[in-house]
């Protein structure tokens, strides 16, 4: 049991800092340019399947990520400078529609080119074994290699952002972006620069989800909506309120998912726990949202004033 | 709504009502008078969302839900064999008004980007909830009797069927059109232009704006009990996130704030998911129109860009250069 | 000795690291026309926004005919009496001139949970709105679009709507803001004849405004109250000069003896 919830612990992390990585570009881009990009998501698929393809291609794990994560970016730079750019100035309903429009052509662009049926991304050998997290404790070699590589974003994302000039601006514009404007800033260097470096961080997460699940058209936008909760959870801009949130929101997915029917098998009769269970816990996450909702409308580390 | 865009809604009605008879005079087959129902229903649930969008100015992103809500009352009725309508179409309401009331208190006490997040992260723990219920289909959905009104109206017949729900949603318009002009539309109205400014003036904006959420839910449950029987199969595609991305397009394809706009959105809407395929394997070239969301998106991002006001202004624009 | 309508006790309130206003106190008389200018970022937009409800000073308190409102949220400020009209015109743009002060004066009128007789049909609406309108001067363009009426107008639509509410106090923040001179001249008039059936508290850099119209002026500098005084004790007031002498040619034109 204690075996079980540890790995599940280690489960829950992975999947948190994926969504980290999902999560922290997209709070980024509603913090400083007051957006709403429903297509995060789709970024997410298009490093998914580059990476697959330039695996194949190059055939090295490694070298495929490496190639694929500039290309993501140049793809995040296109699509704002195409697009996004002229989103900025509209109102919320305009940019959730036409970034819906974006996916909706993501979506289709991508099943022309590689298919509709899901591709297969398969473990590397190096990374397909196991390792010993602690005695007696083996863990996927992957897994705990998505860990590792997310914290280490993680840590990279907080030094840009806290020690760095870039961070600064990044910062001021979190928190108030006509301010920032006002100071000299050039907004719109900044803007494509911010678009593209989350784009590349949603890519990475999708390069890494590849040999977990499925690499598949529409892979993106649940991921999207579960996003959406951990920035609604952390507060819109706040990096640290996004990463706190996105372990909160992996940590007790996981769990949730895994102990939930069996706690309620030992509480109610079997038949209620095995129907009631499941649903009880694919809602967890979003009765938490609600439950911090009520007492912190704005999230729980807020970045915006104005 | 100036009375002078009235003449629209007027003509689209009469259209849609004289729909079924051209049909029979033509002797085209059944399948237009229900395809032509199936629009009713889901322009409908349009304008429900139309209530608070373009006059409320409340982005929600999460309405298909109510069509959900509402197609698995009847749908949940219909198993344990209660077929009266006079039954199941009242608890849609309650039941939705209820679940419009709990998402409502929670969404609305947030604004902007944190509001349209929020709404669409419930309805996707809706859609959750409705995959989980095994004993009704789960995943796969399950079958439906239409609904029974005591003789009054057979269901089971598709012309019956077809001004059942014409009437429905000729008196939901006519009422929408009064709550628009009532003392509470101009409150409601005001919110969206500028919610700081009518709170300055002394409105609790927040309990008019989940007045009107409640509403909104109330009628596009309705929707969905007429969905469920025009179906006759519950499922919870219909809950998914991306039908509630649909009931937005529908809304400014059609012309936001006009009440009938969506209606007129919705018919465009459904005829291109039901056209544009031929189309375009006819135009460009077969197998093209697998595609045709590829086409959709760029054709949403322009709307948006250039054509805001929807069909409603076009229309709108036509009579004073002509008149 | 008049009775005092409104009085702040060490009102104070911080935006991150800027302190708006610290520890001000001040009195307004029932019935008088309270101005208080200062130079910009004194802190006089903000002083409004809290007496009005829109923002919760860090500490301090505010009394409204002796009752403590401090923590009410802005919406029940209006029924006590309390009306405010906004520095950026903040009308509502889609409606008519008649239906913006139509709207105000429904906001006193009882709750609006009526969602079957036309709201623009109800004289009890439309007359009172029809009325102010009169008075202020704007009976011509009532059925105009509020987008579509000119600045002035708008400004005066702004104090139209909170006249509407038939409020005790008005909280008029800059009501002359970008207004030519015939039109400020105007506004003067407008409110030169409220002065016995309302109190105003006034802010507005335009000096002959104040001082034409002002029973009493207090001088926000950075968030404090430096003086509050009659305006021939202000306009002579060293403190006071002092604080305006950055201003350039204003206040040696404002503050010179006649």
């Amino acid at each position: 049991m204690g075996l079980l919830l540890i790995e599940q612990a280690f489960n829950g992390l992975q999947f948190g800092v994926m969504l980290f990585l999902i999560a922290a570009g997209l709070t980024l881009v509603f913090g400083i340019m007051d957006l709403v990009n429903l297509s995060h998501g789709s970024l997410v698929m298009v490093g998914a399947y580059l990476a697959t393809t330039l695996i194949e291609w190059t055939g090295s794990f490694l070298l495929g990520i490496l190639f694929a994560l500039p290309a993501t970016f140049l793809v995040g730079v296109v699509v704002e400078v195409l697009v996004l750019r002229t989103l900025y100035e509209r109102d919320h309903l305009d940019q959730v529609l036409a970034t819906f429009g974006l996916i909706l052509f993501f979506n289709e662009v991508i099943r022309i080119v590689w298919g509709p049926a899901s591709l297969y991304s398969g473990l590397p050998e190096g990374l397909s074994g196991h390792v010993e997290i602690l005695p007696g404790v083996p863990y996927p070699t992957f897994r705990l290699m998505i860990i590792l590589a997310g914290l280490l974003v993680a840590v990279l994302i907080y030094v840009i952002v806290a020690k760095t000039r870039l961070g600064m601006l990044i910062r001021a514009g979190a928190s108030n972006r006509e301010m920032a404007g006002a100071l000299g800033v050039n907004i719109r260097m900044l803007f494509t620069l911010v678009f593209g470096l989350g784009a590349s961080f949603a890519g990475l997460a999708g390069m890494m989800l590849g040999p977990l699940t499925s690499v598949e058209p529409g892979m993106g936008e649940p991921l999207l909506i579960l996003a959406f909760v951990v920035i609604i959870i952390g507060g819109i801009g706040s990096i640290r309120g996004a990463f706190m949130a996105s372990i909160l929101v992996g940590l007790v997915d996981t769990l949730g998912r895994v102990f939930l029917p069996m706690l309620l098998r030992s509480m109610v009769a079997d038949s209620t726990a095995d129907g009631v269970g499941p649903a009880l816990a694919s809602m967890l996450i979003y009765i938490l949202m609600a439950g911090i909702l009520v007492i912190r409308p704005r999230g729980l580390f807020p970045a915006r004033t104005g | 709504m100036s009375a002078d865009k009235l003449w629209i809604t007027w003509a689209g009605m009469a259209l849609l009502a004289l729909i079924p008879i051209l049909i029979q005079v033509f002797e085209l087959p059944v399948f237009y008078t229900e395809m032509f129902c199936r629009i009713m229903i889901l322009a409908l649930a349009a304008m429900s969302l139309d209530l608070i969008l373009g006059f409320g100015g409340m982005v929600s992103f999460g309405h298909a839900v109510y069509l959900g809500i509402g197609s698995y009352t009847v749908g949940i009725f219909s198993f344990y064999e209660i077929d009266n309508g006079f039954i199941q179409f009242p608890a849609t309401l309650v039941i939705c008004g209820i679940f419009a009331l709990l998402i409502g208190m929670m969404s609305l006490r947030t604004s902007g980007v944190y509001f349209i997040m929020i709404t669409l992260a419930f309805a996707q723990m809706v859609f959750f909830l409705g995959i989980s219920l095994e004993e009704f289909g789960g995943d796969d959905g399950m079958p439906v009797y239409r609904s029974e009104f005591g003789g009054w109206i057979d269901l089971n017949d598709p012309l019956s069927f077809y001004y059942f729900v014409f009437a429905i949603l000729l008196l939901l318009l006519f009422l929408c059109h009064r709550i628009i002009h009532s003392r509470f539309g101009m409150v409601l109205q005001g919110c969206k232009s500028n919610e700081a400014r009518m709170q300055a003036l002394g409105f609790p904006t927040y309990r008019y704006k989940l007045a009107a959420f409640v509403i909104s839910g109330m009628i596009c449950g309705i929707a969905g009990a007429l969905f469920a029987n025009w179906n006759e199969f519950v499922s919870p595609a219909i809950m998914h996130w991306t039908r509630s991305g649909d009931l937005l397009i529908m809304v400014i394809l059609g012309g936001m704030g006009t009440l009938f706009g969506p209606v007129l959105g919705t018919v465009l809407f459904l005829l291109l998911e039901e056209y544009l395929p031929e189309w375009m394997d006819a135009l460009l070239f077969p197998g093209a129109g697998e595609h045709w969301m590829g086409v959709m998106g760029p054709l949403l991002i322009l709307l948006v860009l250039f054509a805001r006001g929807g069909i409603h202004s076009l229309l709108g624009r036509l009579r004073i250069r002509n008149g | 000795m008049a009775e005092i309508l409104l009085k702040t006790e060490k009102l104070t309130k911080s935006f991150g690291g800027l302190v708006a206003i610290s520890e001000l106190s001040m009195e307004v008389e029932e019935g008088e026309i309270h101005a208080v200018i200062g130079p910009n970022g004194a802190g006089k937009t903000t002083l409004i926004a809290q007496l009005s409800g829109s923002l919760r000073p860090d500490s301090g308190s505010i009394f409204f005919q002796n009752q403590d409102i401090t923590q009410l949220p802005e919406y029940r400020r209006s029924s006590l009496g309390l009306a405010r009209s906004f520095q950026i015109t903040s009308v509502l743009q889609n409606f008519s001139a008649l239906d913006n002060v139509a709207l105000a004066v429904q906001a006193q009128a009882g709750h609006s949970f009526r969602f079957w007789s036309k709201a623009r049909k109800a004289t009890d609406l439309r007359e009172p709105a029809l009325n102010v309108l009169e008075k202020i001067g704007l009976s011509e363009r009532v059925d105009v679009p509020a987008s579509s009426l000119s600045h002035g107008e708008q400004r005066q639509l702004e104090l139209a709507m909170a006249l509407a509410t038939r409020p005790k106090m008005l909280l008029l923040d800059e009501p002359m803001a970008g207004m030519g001179v015939e039109e400020s001249q105007r506004m003067v008039e407008v409110l030169a004849e409220l002065k016995g059936t309302h109190t105003l508290v006034l802010i507005e850099h335009d000096m002959d405004a104040v001082f034409a119209l002002a029973d009493r002026i207090t001088v926000l500098v950075y968030g404090q109250s430096i003086a509050c005084d009659t305006p021939p004790n202000i306009r002579s007031n060293p403190e006071v000069r002092k604080a305006y002498l950055g201003e350039g040619e204003e206040s040696s034109e404002t503050f010179v003896d006649e």
